[in-house]
């Protein structure tokens, strides 16, 4: 599989943008006025009703899929799960349904857990196979028990009820779903726009930077998944109780592919664009079991047939969904106001000038028959500029991998401020201040440089999803953007802080990368090539920007290639080919060392 | 349980297996060339099964219909894709290829169905109707997106998968069908009884799963197919006509489906629907050998075909719930052995 290019994802994810409270206070005022319409049919409100449910499963799909980029097949199963939990307590047992709904909920995020622990590790398009094969046991599953009455289902499940009144037409559980959508968009808009949210939109595209700055990117999707289920499951729940039964049929692959059906016809990142799915995919599904008939004579069965054209046309045309149609005509979400006067985030003491930093001992990476890394020993002190130089392949970014945790080491060991942490995950590498930049940047092209920087400074927030979801992690969010907008300002990109990253040129992305490892509160910063693709002028501003790190007190190892930029800027220098350590000394040591000009201009230099 | 019924069930297994085994194999085939998980596939079981069930009764199958409607849009699709240099030539052979041909095939079918060929006559005929299906099929759907991600490549097959069952109910009704056995013969091995349709089941998937291990390992067509699938662009620039690999994949697939269903068609009673059910089975044979290996896919395949005949004996509600769950600790096993590579959406 590490040789299947991947170009793109089906659904690609624009940025949040949930900065339109006015836009979504008024489409949620005129859904509330759409039954009062005098007049209006029944049969309008119902297919509104189911709209509005199956918006409910989609707008975690979106987030599932279009955002965190895991597709699933199993989003009718946890409906499922849901539907009949409420079923059995309500029908069998009298339990209200109310009491119901955190008794159904709490079984489907348990099983949405316990799936998703064995699901969501599962690599690229391992996924949503995964999904798909217990999407179908469990819909036979569901068929076949006795207490779940087997293919017939339960029936009848009492309707929701306040005191004496109950919620029997469509019209009046039109509120009840639709309250559970407006509060499902605003909720899911407000995670997205959050620190978690970050880790989230991180997880398609840039989940290795995403882990080097402390992001447990396993466990941020099975936060999504749970999340997702959880949506499914109020959906699962209302239906039960609006249809007053339950059967297998409705919680089938089939359905699940409608539901992705939605998302991807959605598309974007955002939760509203799954209600423009589900709205779409209803509607269609509608018009052609109502029209085809009437087109084809009675008994065609055309549905199917369109639906899969549909779908196809959807992806080979517009593979960013609908959405963006729809988006264009709505005004231009407001940029994030960056609250200056937010006090500043801790920071961390760095250690005293001179004392040992970082310590290689016979650090050695054997891939396979190839050692790319070949017993190398250095140390660096803290509070100095070093650098890794070395030609092509002389494994200097492997050693990076290699001392920030994304490659495991073969032998030797690694050591900061005397702990050894070789053989740690590059989550808790990171959490002990170390912070790098990629040689081929990974960066969320489609998001703002604002939060691929906030991202950065994931460790040092803590807020969940909770507090996120109901936007009670404000004040901490305001830090983390005011800390961002800092490191941008100090790196130089202050007046591209509101673009997205993808418009920035590969130089200043790779600024943009430092302005992010800055916002880790590094001790020692790992630089991959900084000044490649950076004109003169950038590097000169990118050499002082490093000795006022320096000054500050914080360490820097830096590959370079550019030998004025290295022999200017660094205190010490390690020398690399083939693996191997050649040579070690001050720049000056180190440019007239003869082993180094053979490795660089060859034997008769 | 005595020993002879566990043989009756571990033939029936094996038996199933088998096929499940060469719809594995092609699923395999498919994704090594094209990076398509093709769920489709079993849409051309159905297809050949209710093609063949209705040559044997003389009636000429809807499918040649459906194999002018293809031709005619991949005609139409390719025109349209290589329209910025279009040439008479081209022109020329587009229309040979997508519209006379499909003609010619449906007129000789119109001529040949009320005779009541032989058994074997009406399988190559079968072929015949199927196979084009295949290339059209793909300049259609994935053409268009041979670039996109695996998971995108998917939900399109999703989509095709969804329109092609929905055509097999428009063209065949609801109603199951089943055909002639090909051959008669039957040999009693100790208490069983081997039929000529079993043994051929079993020798075809010996030879598929044989000749495409050797193609793709040997031959320099075939390891340029395999170049095709791992870098698209590169293979483009070594001069392999990446298009034409896909077409070829999916002629094999078509080919390997038909047969399927061809085979399968005398012993049990096809539905519209039946060749998906089928096709997902030999699914999760391609998934356990990692969409990579032939040879592991069939073992998995006939493990698939036994533990499924063992389930229906023993706990026959269950049965389906078993098979797909098998498929979950073998998932788990590839994700947690494989070595973690990000797709990286770049």
């Amino acid at each position: 599989m590490s040789n299947i290019s991947t170009t793109s994802h089906p659904i690609n994810a624009t940025p949040a943008k949930s900065r339109r409270p006015l836009f979504f206070a008024t489409l949620a005022i005129i859904i509330f006025l759409i039954p009062l319409i005098p007049g209006i049919p029944v049969y309008w409100i119902t297919l509104l009703d189911n709209i509005g449910l199956a918006a409910l499963v989609a707008i975690g799909l979106i987030l599932l899929t279009g955002v965190g980029g895991m597709t699933s097949f199993g989003q009718a199963t946890f409906c499922g799960f849901a539907a009949y939990t409420t079923a059995v307590l309500c029908a069998y047992h009298g339990m209200s349904p109310w009491l119901s709904l955190f008794i159904a909920v709490a079984v489907t995020m348990l099983a949405a857990i316990v799936l998703g622990i064995i699901t969501v590790p599962l690599s690229g398009h391992f996924l949503p196979l995964g999904t798909l094969a217990w999407g179908i046991a469990i819909f036979y599953l569901f068929g076949k028990l006795d207490f779940l009455g087997r293919n017939d289902g339960i029936t009848p499940v009492p309707p929701l009820s306040i005191g004496s009144y109950q919620f029997f037409d469509s019209r009046s559980i039109f509120y009840v779903i639709w309250v559970f959508v407006i509060i499902a968009v605003f909720m899911t808009s407000n995670l997205l726009d959050s620190r978690t949210g970050r880790a989230i939109r991180a997880l398609r595209g840039a989940s290795s930077a995403a882990e080097s700055f402390g992001v447990d990117t396993t466990r941020t999707k099975l936060i999504v998944f749970v999340y997702a289920a959880l949506l499914a499951a109020i959906s699962g729940w209302l239906y039960a109780h609006m249809q007053r039964a339950v059967n297998p049929t409705p919680f089938g692959v089939g359905a699940s592919i409608e539901y992705l059906f939605m998302a991807v016809a959605g598309g974007a990142g955002h939760p509203a664009a799954a209600i423009f799915g589900a709205a779409f995919v209803t509607l269609l599904k509608e018009i052609l079991t109502r029209l085809l008939p009437f087109l084809f004579g009675g008994q065609a069965h055309f549905e199917e047939v369109v639906f899969g054209i549909v779908l196809v046309l959807i992806l080979q045309k517009s593979r960013m969904g609908l959405w963006p149609l729809v988006e264009r005509l709505l005004p231009q979400p407001a940029d994030p106001v960056i609250d200056r006067s937010a006090p500043a985030l801790s920071q961390r003491p760095q250690p005293e000038a001179g004392r040992k930093i970082l310590d290689l001992k016979m650090v050695r990476k054997q891939f396979q028959g190839l050692v790319a890394v070949n017993d190398v020993s250095f140390s660096i002190k803290a509070g100095e500029i070093a650098g890794l130089i070395g030609p092509n392949g002389a494994g200097k970014s492997t050693t990076f991998n290699l001392v920030t945790g994304t490659l495991p080491l073969t032998s030797g060991e690694i050591r900061y401020l005397d702990e050894r942490i070789d053989g740690l995950s590059p989550r808790q590498i990171a959490a002990r201040g170390i912070a790098r930049t990629f040689q081929h940047v990974k960066v969320l092209t489609d998001m703002s440089v604002l939060d691929n920087v906030a991202l950065g400074a994931h460790l040092r927030g803590s807020a969940g999803v909770a507090s996120a979801s109901l936007r009670l992690d404000r004040k901490e969010e305001a830090q983390m953007l005011a800390e961002a907008a800092r490191q941008i300002e100090r790196v130089g990109l202050g007046e591209h802080m509101h673009k997205q990253a993808g418009s920035l040129a590969l130089g200043q992305l790779r600024i943009l990368e430092i302005a992010r490892a800055l916002c880790l509160d590094p001790s020692l910063l790992l630089l991959d090539e900084p000044a490649a693709g950076l004109r003169h002028f950038e590097k000169q501003q990118l050499s002082a920007l490093l000795r006022q790190l320096r000054s500050e007190g914080m360490t820097v190892l830096l590959v370079e290639h550019d030998m004025g930029f290295v022999m200017d800027l660094t205190d010490h220098i390690v020398v690399l080919d083939f693996g191997t350590k050649i040579a070690e000394g001050t720049p000056a040591e180190v440019s007239k060392h003869p082993a180094v000009i053979q490795a660089y201009l060859g034997a008769d230099a | 349980m005595d020993s002879t019924i566990l043989l009756f069930l571990l033939q029936d297994g094996i038996t199933n297996g088998a096929l499940y085994g060469l719809l594995g194999i092609t699923t395999v085939l498919v994704f090594a060339v094209t990076r398509i998980i093709f769920v489709p596939q079993g849409e051309f079981v159905t297809y050949g099964a209710l093609t063949l069930a209705l040559l044997d009764t003389g009636r000429v199958p809807g499918t040649v219909w459906l194999l002018i409607g293809f031709g005619v849009v991949a005609f139409f699709v390719e025109l349209w894709m290589s329209r910025h240099d279009l040439d008479a030539r081209r022109i020329i052979r587009e229309t040979l290829t997508k519209i006379i041909l499909p003609c010619l095939i449906a007129l000789a079918v119109i001529w040949l169905a009320p005779m009541k060929l032989p058994p074997w006559a009406n399988l190559l005929i079968t072929l015949a109707i199927i196979t084009p299906m295949g290339p059209y099929l793909y300049t259609i759907a994935f053409r268009p997106v041979a670039e996109a991600s695996v998971l995108t490549l998917f939900i399109v097959a999703i989509g095709v998968h969804l329109s092609m069952q929905g055509l097999g109910l428009v063209f065949f009704g609801a109603e199951g069908l089943r055909a002639t056995p090909l051959s008669t013969l039957s040999l009693p091995v100790g208490p069983l009884v081997v039929t000529g349709q079993t043994l051929s089941i079993y020798i075809l998937t010996l030879v598929t799963m044989a000749a495409l291990t050797y193609f793709f390992n040997k031959p320099l067509f075939g390891k340029a197919l395999r170049a095709t699938a791992i870098n698209r662009l590169g293979a483009r620039l070594v001069g392999i006509r990446t298009s034409l690999s896909g077409a070829i994949a999916f002629v094999l697939a078509a080919i390997i489906g038909a047969l399927t269903g061809a085979l399968s068609a005398p012993m049990t009673t096809i539905y519209y629907d039946t060749g998906f059910l089928i096709g997902l089975k030999g699914f999760i044979a391609a998934i356990i050998g990692s969409l990579a290996s032939y040879p592991l896919t069939v073992i998995a395949a006939l493990a698939v075909g036994v533990a499924e005949a063992l389930a229906s004996f023993y706990a026959s509600q269950f049965k389906e719930v078993i098979v797909f769950t098998l498929i979950i600790p073998v998932l788990v096993w590839l994700s947690l052995s494989s070595h973690h590579v990000e797709e990286e959406e770049e």
